[in-house]
């Protein structure tokens, strides 16, 4: 009893759209990037369920490289919140307007 | 394994809508990590052990430890209110933007045609096979991303210091 591979791919694609779903609704920058990761996330299992369709590795190593890349743009993103906290004292993307005119 | 793939599917998608609709980023954060942890028993159903190892250790473990202090390190109290454009109009263009974007991926997903590649090499456990992949055909990209990750440390610790003297 094999999970075919539509189903991997249905499952990313509803997990991709609830993302992008928190990506446009919420205003918080930190939960905005946590959909970002959820995101990735959506992709990586589509990676995943390749790799199990056509038994070869190269979706996996596109996962590995995608784990690290996500690891670093967390960690420059958070450092970025972080700044941005300092200076305005909240992290809510309606009040970051001053590159809106 | 069907009936363990519906479950863990179901766990991802309910904790990933409590990640979008819970009002607090603790929560969210706290919801992020069912769900990377049910993603990971999918990848475990895929064959990808090794893969999962690196989702629990990494996004579970690592990432979203970064962002509970992130959120620890700020004092959020209030709540996300007075926007400029109602919410109800805001969820309702998100959410049909979002069904959109779905429903491209939807068609693209059908419209492929799927074909088998090649067989794994066998005999060899999956991370035996990681391993020689990724020094052998993947060297480069390999090198790439510790020169990323040693950008990404210093550009995290310039912008995250007080002051640049």
């Amino acid at each position: 009893m094999v999970v075919p591979v539509q189903y991997y791919l249905a499952l990313s694609v509803a997990l991709f759209a609830l993302g992008v779903i928190g990506v446009l609704i919420r205003r918080n920058a930190l939960v905005i990037y946590m959909c970002i990761e959820m995101m990735l996330n959506a992709v990586n299992l589509a990676f995943i369920g390749f790799a199990d369709y056509f038994k070869a590795v190269d979706g996996q190593m596109f996962v590995f490289f995608v784990l690290t890349v996500a690891a670093a743009e967390v960690a420059v993103g958070l450092a970025l919140i972080v700044a941005i906290f300092r200076n305005r004292g909240d992290v809510y993307v309606d009040n970051l307007n001053i590159l809106k005119w | 394994m069907q009936i363990l793939f519906f479950i863990l599917g179901a766990v991802a998608l309910i904790a990933g809508g409590l990640v979008v609709f819970q009002k607090h980023p603790l929560r969210s954060a706290l919801w992020l990590i069912v769900n990377f942890f049910a993603v990971a028993g999918i990848y475990l159903l895929a064959h990808a052990e090794f893969i999962a190892a690196i989702q629990v250790i990494v996004y579970a473990g690592a990432i979203m430890v970064l962002f509970l202090f992130v959120i620890m390190l700020m004092n959020i109290r209030q709540p996300e209110a007075d926007p400029k454009i109602p919410f109800i109009g805001r969820k309702l263009a998100g959410i049909i933007l979002a069904g959109f974007t779905g429903l491209i991926l939807i068609y693209g997903v059908t419209k492929a045609t799927l074909t088998t590649g090649k067989e794994m090499a066998p005999g060899l456990g999956n991370t035996e096979t990681i391993a020689l992949t990724l020094f052998t055909d993947y060297l480069l990209p390999f090198e790439v991303t510790s020169v990323l990750l040693l950008v990404a440390i210093v550009g995290a610790v310039v912008l995250a210091k007080s002051k640049l003297k």
